[in-house]
């Protein structure tokens, strides 16, 4: 039985996806530009991640491993969590209006990122216990949020400050999130 | 009618898919602390790109319109999987340095992007070009980026053992960490924006992913 919460902190602070493992770029720059939606994205991603390493980790386990089709892996990890965000997002907008408006929208832009396709592959490479995969999922999908909502924070701010031309946009959020890739460097050696 | 030869270099120049189009950004900034690493990566992401390249513009016409985005991805897991199993076999070294960035080439938006926007659309030998390119942009990409990295950071080039330049300097190790790969990619899109190079405004990874038209 490995150690839930060091396993915890390790995937939000130490390990995080977004700033020392570099997974799941693409939204932290394209959806961080308000906090709002920084929020709604990262709730969406813990969810998917959660949900994706249990899918992932029973598959593996249950079907792959034991027929010795290890190979099969990449093809049909992406195929279960396409399926299944596909499932849980008609599931939630026939029930709960006001999840799907929160959550919804972002369902199907997660889909192919690679952070949730990421923890998956982690989880059976750390060889991690069912209740470790959705501990290790989830709280990567914490490590995400918390990233996304630092980086949104410093984003709106930035919109009032004078920055130099060939910086607008894209380079500066660059410098601004090796910045804070920096200040995450400290919580290494933590675990 | 765009010549044979402007499909194959807009891959390289102005559609460049790192600097212009902001796309596959995770293992840009991943896999290139050493050249090493990067030149591993361009190869298979490359493969993958003029594979997929190929059964998709051949089967263009057979795949239904609304389960597209599926099959493109069970085509490009495919080759992914080729990919994989050839660097296992071949080079461990390799596959253990890059981790599972080789499987994740399998949701790397420039080859979903091109197998939606283009090779859905063209035939073969347009889209083999096409893909070579984006390919070899990719590729010369990410070389650029971790060339300056192992530079910076070791302060010496050493290319499959080959010593190629050094340089005296106190090496700045921060440079293959984490925040290295930030600040060069921030550093070099602010650097051809200054020289009037057009480059990306924002990320379009998930829109192409979740196959919205725009």
């Amino acid at each position: 039985m490995e150690n839930l919460l060091a396993l915890a902190i390790s995937m939000i602070f130490v390990n995080n996806f977004i700033l020392t493992k570099f997974l799941g770029l693409c939204p932290f720059f394209g959806v961080s530009k308000k906090t709002e939606s920084a929020l709604g994205m990262g709730l969406a991603v813990i969810f998917v991640m959660g949900i994706a390493s249990a899918a992932s980790w029973l598959l593996f386990n249950l079907i792959l491993e034991p027929l010795d089709i290890e190979y099969l892996q990449i093809i049909t990890f992406i195929l279960i969590i396409a399926f299944l965000v596909q499932l849980v997002e008609l599931f939630i907008k026939k029930y709960s209006e006001k999840l799907y408006n929160a959550l919804g929208i972002y369902l199907p832009l997660i889909t192919t990122n690679c952070a949730v396709l990421g923890v998956a592959f982690l989880n059976i490479q750390e060889n991690l216990s069912f209740i470790g995969a959705i501990v290790g999922g989830i709280s990567a999908g914490v490590g995400f949020l918390l990233a996304l909502l630092l980086m949104s924070g410093i984003r709106e701010r930035l919109e009032l400050m004078e920055v130099p031309a060939p910086f607008k946009g894209l380079p500066i959020a660059f410098i601004v999130a090796s910045l804070m890739s920096l200040a995450f460097l400290g919580f290494a050696g933590m675990i | 009618m765009v010549s044979h030869w402007q499909e194959f270099w807009k891959g390289i120049t102005k559609l460049n898919p790192v600097f212009v189009a902001a796309l596959g950004l995770c293992p840009v900034l991943a896999t290139t602390t050493s050249m090493d690493n990067a030149i591993g990566m361009g190869v298979a992401a490359t493969f993958v790109l003029v594979c997929s390249s190929i059964f998709v513009s051949l089967l263009r016409k057979m795949i239904p319109d609304n389960v597209r985005i599926p099959v493109f991805i069970v085509i490009i897991a495919t080759f992914v999987t080729i990919a994989q199993l050839f660097m296992k076999a071949y080079s461990p070294a390799l596959d253990k340095s890059l981790g599972i960035f080789v499987p994740l080439i399998v949701v790397n938006c420039i080859i979903l992007g091109r197998a939606e926007s283009f090779f859905s659309k063209n035939n073969i030998v347009r889209s083999m070009l096409d893909a070579l390119g984006a390919g070899l942009g990719f590729t010369l990409a990410i070389l650029l980026i971790s060339g300056i990295r192992e530079l910076l950071g070791t302060g010496e080039l050493i290319i499959f053992g080959i010593k190629i330049l050094a340089i005296p300097i106190t090496p700045a190790v921060i440079f293959i960490l984490a925040p290295g790969a930030l600040l060069t990619m921030g550093l070099l899109l602010a650097l051809f924006n200054a020289l009037g190079v057009k480059t990306a405004k924002k990320t379009s990874c998930s829109t192409i992913a979740s196959g919205v038209k725009e």
